[in-house]
């Protein structure tokens, strides 16, 4: 069987996010990145499936950017995948999710992927389009934010969930695509030994060019802070007077301290 | 713009979100129609057309069949925008909509600006205005975004035919939420431990807090994840939903699903590192420190 796991890499959101130049996304200077947090969770998911079907299995992780997402992709072969694809794109940040979803489909259309994993959303975009729109665009059955999987015989069992904890369970026939959430799972550390035979798996490069993109349905004006709401008091400096301070005021403002 | 709406219904009942989409068009001028799956029996309190299709035999999670009958309806009321809310029920048929009508979609929008349509990014930090280029538009609207309408009236509902069901899928049907091991939402002072608590190890730091302040230890989701708090204590969304006398935030960043489930708390500290961290909008108080050295001096205080 054939399984895919597509992964975007982000910024470290605890970073300080200023516009770019353009003022439509953020300046990407001094910034760390690392593997999309659901997408980790796609694939350690999409490990455990190629584990439980050994060697009839062959795992490929995907992701469209720039030469950064190299280091992600390595990170996903180091978990356990087999082979990468990194669709180069210096301009992935640009492009809208319609885009990407018809750029992995280009890619991914009659290579005979039974099973596909991405991620709920990207934390920095967070659009949570591009899975369901890649499943449309595949014409596969889909299901969203996933917090249980279980395949057998062409059939994954899935839970959904729902607002409030409450989960809904659906069956699919494969070929499918599917979406997943935090708390799927336990995502493994990649080893050292694993590190070391991830070195000598195969980073295919595929220029965006040579996959024709469609158009973008939809286009960013504007990125900016959200405005200051403001009320808030904002304390800093050393950790005893922070103490006094908060001891203070939770005794003047609340009924908690008697 | 003409706007279609779709409407919520799950486990037999019509969702009161519903009532925000119709504020969502109400307070920006759109005029607009409801679509629903649901039943005859419980019909939105609201005077405007509804395109009604039976869950008893569409069921009540099939997106395949879904989107088809809002193919229909966005056909019969001649919408250019069709509107979800971003809950697991929109989100995951937004984008299949989309893709059936070419439509450029906006997720999780937040207000209506000047340009387009505002939505969050990089985890509540940021925003931007992003404008659709097609001529039809889907949008996914924030939960609590936009101030429900008050149910009242009644609707005009024009039957959808259904087809035959080609679904490659089957709903077996719900599972509960986990069973609560405690109660949040009767504590008066709650003490929340997030992410930037750093290891379970230093969990028992802020649930000593919470204890000295006569109040529950809370958890955000991650924390929650990865073992370290029992899933009970889950403040949010997908957890509990509280409102406490006091509440503190430490090392929380404040995503909207967190928030969703606290922000009516009275009074609400925040203890962070980062002074940009969405949990500041709706702190009465932000404390920018580290966590693991503020926490256990101010229960020191208080024991004083
Ligand atoms: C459908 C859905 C449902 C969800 N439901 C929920 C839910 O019910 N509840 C929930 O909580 N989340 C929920 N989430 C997840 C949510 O989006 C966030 O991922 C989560 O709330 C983040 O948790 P956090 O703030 O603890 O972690 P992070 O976002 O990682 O934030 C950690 C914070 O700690 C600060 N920090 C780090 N180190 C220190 C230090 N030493 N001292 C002080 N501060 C420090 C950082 O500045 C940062 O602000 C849901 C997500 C989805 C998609
Ligand atoms: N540039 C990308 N390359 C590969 N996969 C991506 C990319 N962007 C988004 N995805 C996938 O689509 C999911 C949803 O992203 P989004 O629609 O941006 O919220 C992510 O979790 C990834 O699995």
């Amino acid at each position: 069987m054939k399984i895919l796991v597509c992964i975007k890499q982000v910024p470290d959101l605890e970073s300080r996010f200023k516009p770019n130049a353009a003022g439509v996304w953020f300046d990407e200077a001094d910034l760390a990145w690392r593997m999309n947090e659901y997408d980790e969770y796609a694939v350690e998911e999409a490990v455990r499936l190629r584990e439980q079907l050994g060697d009839t299995a062959e795992l490929t992780v995907l992701s469209i950017g720039p030469d950064r997402v190299v280091e992600a992709l390595k990170k996903a072969l180091a978990m356990g995948c087999d082979r990468a694809v990194h669709i180069q794109d210096a301009a992935a940040a640009q492009k809208d999710p319609w885009q990407i979803a018809d750029i992995i489909a280009t890619y991914a259309g009659g290579k005979g992927y039974e099973v596909i994993f991405t991620g709920m959303q990207s934390q920095d975009r967070g659009s949570a389009q591009v899975g369901v729109t890649l499943a449309e665009r595949l014409s596969i059955s889909c299901v969203t934010t996933l917090v249980g999987f279980a395949y057998s015989d062409g059939v994954i069992t899935a839970k959904r969930e729902l607002e409030g904890g409450i989960k809904g369970v659906v069956k699919l026939h494969i070929p499918a695509l599917v979406t997943c959430q935090l708390g799927l799972n336990v995502p493994r550390y990649p080893t050292l030994p694993n590190i070391m035979k991830a070195k000598k798996k195969e980073i295919e490069a595929i220029p965006v060019a040579s996959l024709s993109s469609d158009n973008p349905r939809a286009t960013t004006q504007r990125f900016y802070p959200p405005a200051k709401k403001g009320g808030g008091l904002v304390l800093e400096g050393d950790v005893a007077t922070l103490v006094e301070q908060l001891f203070t005021i939770l005794k003047d403002k609340t009924a908690v301290l008697r | 713009m003409k706007a279609l709406l779709v409407g919520e219904y799950q486990q037999g009942q019509l969702l009161d979100s519903t009532y925000e989409l119709l504020g969502f068009a109400a307070g920006n001028g759109i005029d607009a129609s409801l679509f629903l799956i649901g039943s005859e029996t419980q019909l939105p309190a609201w005077s405007g057309t509804l395109y009604l299709a039976d869950v008893a035999s569409c069921g009540e999670y099939n997106p395949d069949l879904h989107k088809e009958l809002i193919l229909a309806a966005v056909v019969k009321s001649q919408a250019d925008c069709v509107v979800f809310l971003h809950s697991s029920y929109g989100w995951d048929l937004a984008p299949r909509v989309a893709a059936a009508l070419s439509a450029g979609q906006v997720s999780e929008v937040v207000a209506v600006v000047d340009g387009g349509f505002e939505v969050g990014c990089c985890n509540a930090k940021m925003r931007r205005t992003v404008q659709p280029t097609t001529p039809i538009i889907v949008l996914t609207i924030q939960a609590g975004a936009f101030p429900a309408v008050i149910p009242e009236g009644i609707p005009q509902v024009e039957p959808l035919a259904v087809a035959a069901n080609s679904a490659q899928f089957e709903f077996i049907g719900y599972e509960p939420a986990e069973a609560k091991g405690v109660d949040l939402t009767r504590a008066e002072v709650i003490v929340s431990a997030g992410r930037g608590v750093g290891k379970k190890d230093n969990v028992p730091v802020i649930a000593a807090l919470a204890k000295a302040l006569g109040g529950e230890l809370g958890a955000s989701r991650p924390v929650v994840d990865a073992g370290w708090v029992e899933h009970s204590h889950q403040v949010g969304t997908t957890g509990q939903s509280v409102a406490p006398k006091l509440y503190v935030a430490c090392g929380i960043s404040g995503a909207i699903q967190h928030l969703a489930g606290m922000k009516k708390s009275d009074f609400i500290v925040a203890i962070n590192k980062d002074k940009e961290a969405p949990i500041n909008e709706v702190a009465d108080v932000l404390i920018v420190a580290d966590v693991m050295q503020f926490v256990p001096a101010f229960t020191a205080r208080l024991a004083k």
